[in-house]
């Protein structure tokens, strides 16, 4: 006996909202990113309390893939980050306020 | 309160104090060298809920590849912290904490009502080779896609990284 499930999903629940936070409040475009990778963590602990509550092997295989998804989002966010800042010469979000390539 | 469970309450605190600290912090790397505490602890607590190699995964390659490589923008950008006035810090903050706070009463309401959450979870561990077992007998093809998606993704990234030179050199050549 560990602890009920509903406390991993509050744990959960909570660390998603402080990466949601994270991702709404800073301006700066490497702590967006720095919040999606929060979320993405914290939808793993929930597939993987899952994966030990109802016993199954599902969640867990699950986890891998949003690992690979993180990974991945993390190289192409970060180039594309890269990218901008040579353009602009800042990774403030604000700054981005123009359309004219 | 059994051992297993000071253990889980434990590694949340340190979770949830490292991921604060970290959403906080003005500096970029210092945001980053927190979260990597918080990622080890999120494996601890994937050990601790029966996934030993969720766990060493997810500290290879959360706490080191990924964060590692966030390190290495952060000093090759070379950033400067942003000084601001509390004011413009408030109408940044405001409306993340009033999305936050709603959430969190949403999930505070809905979580006890579900007759799913109530019963503690067993100790149980999946190792590797179980694991191993069951993605590759049963979820073949989505590792397959995985995999994919991952080609695309350094593709991508290797795309992103060209463009700029490309964009300069034709520039020039206009100039010229």
């Amino acid at each position: 006996m560990i602890v009920p499930f509903s406390h991993v999903l509050f744990l959960a629940a909570i660390l998603f909202l402080l990466g949601a936070v994270c991702a709404v409040a800073r301006r700066n475009l490497i702590m967006i990113l720095i919040g999606v990778e929060i979320m993405l963590n914290a939808a793993g602990l929930v597939f993987v309390g899952a994966s030990l509550r109802w016993e199954h092997l599902e969640g867990q295989v699950f986890v891998i893939f949003i690992l690979t998804l993180a990974a991945a989002e993390v190289a192409v966010g970060l180039a594309l980050i890269v990218t901008s800042y040579r353009r602009t010469g800042s990774v403030n979000a604000d700054r981005y306020n123009l359309l004219k390539g | 309160m059994n051992l297993y469970a000071a253990i889980f309450y434990l590694l949340s605190v340190i979770l949830l104090a490292s991921t604060v600290v970290a959403v906080t912090r003005r500096d970029a790397i210092h945001a980053v060298v927190y979260l990597i505490i918080s990622f080890i602890a999120t494996g601890l607590i994937f050990y601790l809920l029966g996934a030993p190699f969720l766990a060493l995964l997810e500290i290879i390659v959360y706490a080191g590849a990924i964060m590692v490589l966030f390190l290495f923008i952060v000093m090759m950008l070379r950033l400067t912290p942003s000084q601001r006035t509390w004011k413009a810090a408030l109408s940044q903050w405001a409306p993340a904490i009033v999305l936050g706070g709603f959430s969190l009463v949403l999930a505070a309401v809905m979580i006890p009502t579900d007759p799913a959450s109530n019963p503690a979870l067993k100790t149980l561990t999946a190792g590797p080779r179980e694991l191993g077992r069951f993605l590759f007998q049963k979820y073949w093809f989505p590792v397959e896609i995985a995999s994919f998606l991952l080609l695309i993704a350094l593709v991508g990234a290797l795309l992103l990284g060209r463009q700029e030179k490309k964009a300069k050199k034709t520039t020039r050549q206009e100039g010229a």
